[in-house]
């Protein structure tokens, strides 16, 4: 799930307004945009790119890596599922409010293609000057400059916030990953910090979490096993308590996705967790510099 | 979206063909002795889409027409949550010989629908699962299937439920078949009732429709029940954006959910207390101008943080809605900007240009000094 420049990128959904807007943004920072999908103008250069009618076609005529979703809540199940009975082996899935039962039928189909899915509802995929996936600023160079420092984000806002906090106080980012904000997502955090941890261009690593789910407890598991040091900061501290009245889902997690839970678990990890975003990147700093990566890091 | 009992039991349940005991709908105490005398011994039931109904005293006993136009007088108007009663369901009584408790909902780690069973009915399900885990039986349904027959009969396999079973595995095949047809986030039927008869009944209900299936469940959507708000929440509904008004005074006006509850957090760091939620993330971010608006009518509201960071959000959009508002409102108390990302450079200087403000360089700095403004 960390991109690079080689990796050949499909739109779908690439003559729309959204599309249309990110895939130049996408082709001017240099993301190897091989193709567009739309079936009632295949055979068409749109922006530069040829259109095909399907994701099948266009993976047998110029090959696809990663696949990216500009695709309304209601066609996007048929499109998900269709690029992964293509064969794509990432799609990165923006779309937000897909009806769950549709983000389920999705994860059906990859699981059976053993494509990767990234979100749904996700801000995309940012390899700071290299490549990006999806609807993040990666060409502000307030915001994303290349280096070390690998981020996961469930929030497209608050994961710009960041890395632009990250980049002030000169600190590149290797990798972003935004893994999305639906409940049912393909890419887990802990997804994501296995793939940094494993990155030969990740020193240490940044963790956006947010209140609810189970997530942040999952990635506290692995990050025990790692040497890297980690930072998280956890958006819902202050936020009013859940209006909703279904609680059952609460069970599944084990009462998970509190505040404080997500705290505790990062904590009782070795994982740094701080109160504010202007207070991670002095974090990130003091990790590195503490040499807490020990001797893995050291050797390389 | 929430629903109330009955709406969740003829909406959802009768269509199913689970069974349940006979009810009558009323809205008022009069309605309710009528009720009473076609059904018999009925028990009075508020309805209301919140849990914990009978702890709260909406669900009464009456064995006559008299009786029932009593305890529906004193149900009726009463506040439960944030509530009032207005509607009760007068349903039959019957004579309970147990209780189970049966749900369909999402496993969002396994991606995949999950059957939950327990002969611990009638309580509160995290209270089962918090004394009582091995009472709770699982059942992992992929979307592309439907529950085998002999999946669930494991699934009910020495719980003691005797004749009962052939009804409770139909009950759990017809709730699946529902929670799918009707998009349902959760299915939940508790308690479920053995009778005396030997009927297994529905004796409650709660559906919960997934919000983003709303669109293609035309015949179901209308049935849910209205969120309890505030007028103006209710204003921020109409226009389609999810505002929570809160008791602070530091006004909130961010795009994403993310960078929303952040700047809340931060908020409440410094000491201040937000006056809102409010979400213009995704594509309601071109929504800047009602936002605005909206969150400078909450009285309550003593200075206001303008906090974007923009990725798919351009902020040189979510300006130009701030400024257009701003220019027809004229806003009396202080406003704070920082404003990154995606459009930055064309909406700082809009904001210098129109409104003679100079955005913060850090967001910490724009909220630190809304929190000093509204001491």
């Amino acid at each position: 799930m960390i991109v690079r420049k080689k990796d050949r990128v499909v739109v779908l959904g690439i003559t729309g307004k959204q599309g249309t807007f990110w895939t130049e943004k996408m082709i001017a920072y240099g993301t190897n945009v091989v193709g567009g999908i739309n079936p009632k103008r295949a055979g068409e250069m749109h922006v530069g790119v040829p259109i095909f009618a399907t994701t099948a076609e266009a993976v047998a005529a110029v090959g696809t890596d990663v696949a990216v979703m500009f695709i309304p809540p209601p066609m996007a199940r048929e499109a998900a599922v269709s690029a992964c009975e293509a064969g794509v082996k990432t799609l990165v899935v923006l779309t937000e409010h897909i009806p769950a039962q549709d983000v389920m039928a999705i994860h059906a189909a990859a699981a059976k293609s053993g494509t990767r899915i990234v979100g749904p509802n996700t801000a995309g995929l940012v390899t700071p000057g290299e490549t990006f996936v999806g609807i993040m600023p990666a060409f502000v160079p307030s915001v994303f400059k290349p280096g070390r420092v690998g981020v996961i984000s469930r929030s497209g806002s608050l994961g710009t916030l960041v890395c632009l906090n990250l980049t002030r106080a000169g600190i590149g980012q290797s990798a972003f990953i935004g893994i999305g904000g639906d409940p049912m997502l393909g890419t887990t955090t802990r997804d994501a910090l296995e793939a940094l941890d494993q990155d030969d261009g990740t020193d240490s690593i940044v963790i956006v979490g947010e209140i609810g789910g189970a997530m942040e407890e999952a990635a506290a598991e692995y990050a025990k096993t790692m040497s890297k040091p980690m930072v998280a900061f956890i958006a819902g501290a202050a936020a009013p308590r859940d209006k909703k009245m279904g609680h059952a889902g609460a069970i599944v997690t084990g009462n998970a996705g509190s505040y404080a839970g997500k705290r505790k678990a990062l904590e009782a990890a070795g994982v740094v967790v701080v109160d504010t975003p202007s207070q991670l990147a002095p974090a990130v700093t003091a990790g590195l510099g503490a040499g807490h990566s020990g001797a893995q890091a050291a050797s390389r | 979206m929430n629903f109330e009992e009955h709406a969740a039991k003829t909406l959802v349940l009768a269509p199913a063909g689970i069974p349940m005991p006979r009810g009558i709908l009323v809205t008022d105490a009069k309605g309710a002795a009528d009720a009473a005398a076609q059904i018999g011994p009925c028990v009075v039931k508020a309805q209301v889409p919140v849990g914990k109904r009978g702890k709260a005293g909406g669900i009464k006993l009456a064995n006559t027409p008299a009786e029932a136009e009593q305890v529906a007088s004193q149900i009726l108007g009463m506040t439960i949550g944030d509530y009032t009663v207005e509607r009760l369901l007068i349903e039959e009584q019957g004579k309970i010989v147990r209780e189970f408790y049966v749900a369909v909902l999402f496993d969002t780690a396994a991606r995949q629908s999950l059957i939950l069973f327990s002969t611990e009915g009638g309580m509160d399900i995290e209270e089962v699962a918090d004394k009582n885990p091995e009472a709770i039986r699982r059942l992992l349904v992929d979307i592309n299937t439907v529950p085998r027959a002999r999946d669930i009969q494991a699934m009910l396999k020495g719980l003691d439920l005797g004749d009962a079973v052939p009804q409770i595995a139909q009950i759990i095949d017809q709730m699946y078949a529902a929670f799918r047809s009707c998009d349902a986030e959760l299915l939940e039927i508790n308690p479920l009732a053995l009778l005396a008869d030997g009927r297994v009944v529905a004796l409650d209900c709660k559906f919960v429709l997934d919000d983003a299936a709303v669109y293609r469940q035309p015949d179901l959507a209308p049935g849910g029940a209205a969120n309890a708000m505030t007028d103006l929440e209710a204003r921020g509904a109409a226009a389609g954006l999810k505002l929570i008004q809160l008791d602070g005074n530091v006004g909130v006006l961010a795009n994403g959910a993310g960078l929303t509850m952040t700047t809340m957090d931060v908020i409440s760091h410094y000491g201040g207390k937000p006056a809102n939620f409010l979400e213009i993330g995704g594509e309601a971010y071109t929504q800047s101008e009602i936002a605005l608006d909206l969150v400078l009518s909450n009285p309550g509201v003593k200075s206001l943080v303008i906090n974007f960071c923009g990725a798919f959000a351009r902020t040189d959009v979510m300006a130009e809605g701030v400024v257009k508002a701003w220019h027809k409102l004229k806003p009396t108390v202080p406003v704070f900007f920082s404003i990154h990302g995606t459009g930055e450079v064309e909406a700082v200087a809009l904001v210098r240009r129109e409104l003679g403000i100079e955005p913060y360089d850090f967001m910490e700095d724009a909220i630190q000094a809304a929190v000093k403004a509204a001491q």
